[in-house]
């Protein structure tokens, strides 16, 4: 499936271009809806399929150029979405072996997404996530072994085991969560933008690069949301240094998004709020980051929003408790045959960037790495009984004043939850 | 010394309420702003107070007249204001969210002027879209900015349940600490005149379980200022419960900068008799109450908690102590209310010094009807709280 071929020009008219030939619109011979004359800025658009699997359409012409990584960038990307792979392979692993609780939501299969989008992001730019928020973490530079000690509820978790699967929060790589509701995260999202382009307009404070830019993942079942569109709305009102970024694998755990959505085209909503609404293969990590610059860039720029839908898929279930009887075996090894991980692994011996030694060392090294995050994460304490209370309130004056007079926090009981409340 | 409001009897005397009450309370004094004791106080020395009237209209008590004290009068939704603007002159990243606070300058102009005294993004005019503004507000708190969020009727960050009780109160917990939300929610809730179910809603009781929030709620423009300023500089989440009745009463606040503080209570009138709880509107049933219950012959002492979330332990405890008989008065519904976590939490600690049943009188568990005589006989009248009070001194 060809992704939208970018240009500058293309990208700032409100409505996404395609390159490659023809496709049927998804609704035109439907009677069920009385054809509205639609604005006039569509009436040139070219109606879209949403992916290979929905309009059946196999064949994908690529009229643009791939686009194309040197060396180093390819061999960034190839690592960093190794790891995003054998980190989830190893949960579902230690999940098996009872270290690691609850909901666990792994990412298998949407590797170019994290990897394409966030290795572009500096570490002062924000990333807000879902609940499947492990691999974000790791793209945006939280250590293996916090991320695998916060699986494990340990001490030394990145969130000292309070947060776990669903609640991934990093300060110094301003990993702003880890929501377990979907579309919680996006109001989120948008309020660190708009303290990006507070800090610039107001408190007269500047990046050299131009604004601090968020990105806010989330999935398809979330864009029939409402703090989805109350959000789309906002961001475009302020031209906040935004960018939407839908992780579209198609299911909403058995739920699948056309059986949810009237209409499934979603890059779609982003020119109905006025912002650039942009489709791409997000089963390739070349063509994920091509169109991740240019709105990163966007935003950067101060020229606001934009909605990237990335078409993708998981390799697994919803969670690890969810048995996946509903996706069709053919469906499944469509996707598989997509692997991002592959792809890229063709590309960069295609074109001679590095040979499959050196792949295969790079993946050697990322399984030391998480082989090391869970000794570590292993040999972590448990968080201790005076940890249960300490973080309920920044000031801890919130808990109030006791009968004696003293504030209840001056008691040092009373974080373990045993003082007299 | 911060100038007596002049509700109070002239030249209160600060009690010493903690050990080390200077050290605690100038460290929330980060900016070197005397913290008032006066106000929060403890106005025991001396005579009773003067008792007011339900809902006060003009000062026009010996006492005010008396005080030649500097001061300035102000309506409680300016006193609002007054903190506000002092707060967002002394701190930049403060900002106002919410529908209609900026051109229009607030449904009950609270923020009226704001708009054109600092720009159009510190004084956010929102879409209507509570959730999401809430949840902007919490993003841009975990950033560095102290987001004040205004729902233009409390009844309406209802629809922001999900991120104040997620977001709000749970982020600085579940990032093991990482992230800071210090912002302030605040609007006019309460039961109005004959506003209608859905415009009459009293949401303290709604938000009091979720954990990480402080609530509190104001009551006079003296506690209103001094409460909204301490609201803004917690670090905290603070959710702050204005009235709709309430707005214009008049009263003379110091001119001096002041601060009140966010977990303690206000003693309203001494007395020894019997202790009544109450907050926000209710204050001035109860204070009407007191009128008729000192010409018969009662000593009711009257302590405005102000704080919903966590309560102000010390002085309930020192007054129950003091009377072994309690009263709570408050506008929420019965149901899951404010009283009855207090009822609650004074069984638990105070159990022997009562010398009866600890009596509640709330709202009734109704939608708000339309009807002005079905609406007084929804919330507690002073009629109701002089038989109480007669019943428990039985």
């Amino acid at each position: 499936m060809a992704a939208a071929s970018f240009t500058a020009a293309k990208f700032l008219a409100p409505v996404a271009a395609r390159s490659g030939g023809d496709r049927a619109p998804l609704h035109a011979s439907s009677s069920l809806w009385p054809r509205t004359k639609p604005a006039p800025r569509l009436r040139t658009r070219k109606a879209l399929a949403v992916s290979d699997v929905l309009s059946g359409n196999k064949a994908a012409p690529a009229a643009a150029a791939h686009p194309s990584a040197t060396r180093d960038e390819a061999l960034e990307l190839y690592e960093d979405m190794v790891l995003g792979r054998f980190f989830e392979d190893m949960c579902a692993q230690m999940y098996y072996r009872g270290k690691m609780f609850g909901f666990v939501h792994l990412y298998n299969g949407q590797e170019a997404v994290s990897t394409g989008f966030i290795k572009l992001l500096n570490q002062a730019d924000c990333v807000v996530s879902t609940y499947r928020d492990h691999v974000h973490a790791l793209s945006k530079g939280v250590p293996p072994r916090s991320v695998m000690a916060e699986l494990f509820g340990k001490a030394t978790g990145c969130c000292r085991g309070q947060g776990g699967s669903m609640h991934m929060f990093s300060a110094p790589h301003n990993l702003l969560g880890g929501f377990a509701f979907i579309g919680e995260g996006i109001p989120v999202a948008t309020g660190a933008a708009f303290a990006a382009k507070y800090r610039h307009e107001v408190l007269k404070e500047s990046g050299p690069d131009g604004l601090d830019v968020t990105l806010a993942f989330f999935g398809d079942g979330t864009c029939n949301n409402g703090q989805f569109f109350e959000c789309l709305n906002m961001a475009q009102l302020w031209k906040l240094p935004i960018v939407f970024v839908v992780e579209n694998n198609l299911w909403a755990i058995g739920m699948s998004h056309v059986r949810a959505t009237s209409d499934p085209e979603i890059w779609k909503k982003g020119p109905a709020f006025g912002m650039p609404g942009v489709h791409v293969d997000g089963m390739d990590v070349l063509k994920v980051r091509e169109v991740a610059k240019e709105a990163i860039e966007r935003a950067r720029r101060g020229e606001g929003p934009t909605l990237v839908e990335c078409e993708t898929y998981r390799f697994r279930g919803h969670s690890l408790a969810d048995p996946d009887e509903l996706r069709k075996p053919d469906e499944k090894s469509h996707y598989a045959a997509r692997d991002p991980i592959a792809a890229l692994k063709k590309y960069i011996i295609e074109q001679n960037l590095a040979t499959e030694s050196e792949l295969k060392s790079i993946e050697k090294k990322i399984d030391d790495v998480v082989e090391e995050a869970v000794e570590f994460a292993d040999a972590s304490p448990l968080p201790p009984r005076s940890q249960l209370l300490e973080n309920v309130f920044s000031d801890p004056k919130g808990f109030g004043i006791g009968s004696d007079g003293k504030y209840r926090c001056e008691d040092p009981l009373f974080t373990q939850g045993t003082a007299q409340v | 010394m911060a100038a007596a409001s002049s509700l109070h009897v002239a030249a209160p005397v600060a009690t010493p309420r903690v050990g080390s009450s200077a050290g605690n309370r100038s460290a929330s004094a980060a900016r070197g702003v005397r913290v008032a004791a006066a106000g929060s106080g403890a106005a025991r020395a001396g005579g009773r107070l003067v008792a007011r009237a339900a809902v006060a209209a003009k000062e026009n008590s010996p006492a005010s007249a008396a005080s030649k004290s500097d001061g300035h009068e102000v309506l409680l939704f300016e006193a609002l204001r007054e903190a506000l603007i002092e707060e967002m002159k002394v701190d930049p990243t403060v900002c106002v969210f919410g529908e209609d606070v900026g051109h229009y300058g607030g449904s009950y102009k609270v923020t009226k002027g704001l708009a054109e005294m600092f720009g159009d993004l510190r004084v956010l005019d929102t879409p209507i879209a509570e959730n999401s503004f809430t949840g902007m507000g919490v993003g841009a708190a975990m950033k560095g900015l102290r987001p004040v969020i205004e729902g233009m009727n409390m009844g309406f960050l209802l629809l922001a349940y999900n991120q104040i009780s997620n977001n709000c109160g749970m982020l600085h917990y579940t990032s093991g600490g990482q992230f800071k939300i210090p912002v302030v929610i605040r609007g006019p809730g309460g039961v109005g005149r004959q506003l209608g179910a859905e415009h009459s809603q009293r949401l303290e009781s709604y938000f009091q379980s979720i954990p990480g929030l402080q609530m509190v709620a104001c009551s006079t423009p003296y506690n209103a200022k001094g409460l909204m300023k301490a609201a803004i500089r917690s670090e905290n989440p603070v959710v702050l419960f204005e009235h709709v009745l309430l707005y214009n009463l008049k009263e003379k606040i110091p001119d001096e900068e002041y601060v009140l503080c966010l977990e303690e209570a206000e003693m309203v009138r001494p007395g020894e008799h019997v202790t009544i709880l109450t907050y926000s509107r209710m204050r001035y049933h109860v204070m009407q109450a007191a009128k008729t219950l000192v010409n018969k012959g009662y000593d009711p002492e009257v302590i405005d908690i102000r704080s919903l979330k966590p309560f102000d332990l010390h002085t309930i405890g020192n007054s129950i102590k003091k009377t072994h008989r309690v009263l709570i008065v408050e506008e929420c519904m019965r149901t899951g209310g404010i009283g009855a976590s207090l009822r609650s939490a004074i069984i638990d600690n105070f159990w022997d010094y009562l010398d009866a049943p600890i009596m509640c009188l709330s709202s009734q568990d109704v939608p708000t009807p339309y009807a002005a005589t079905l609406e007084d006989a929804t919330v507690v009248q002073p009629a109701q709280i002089v038989a109480a009070v007669e019943q428990i001194c039985r």
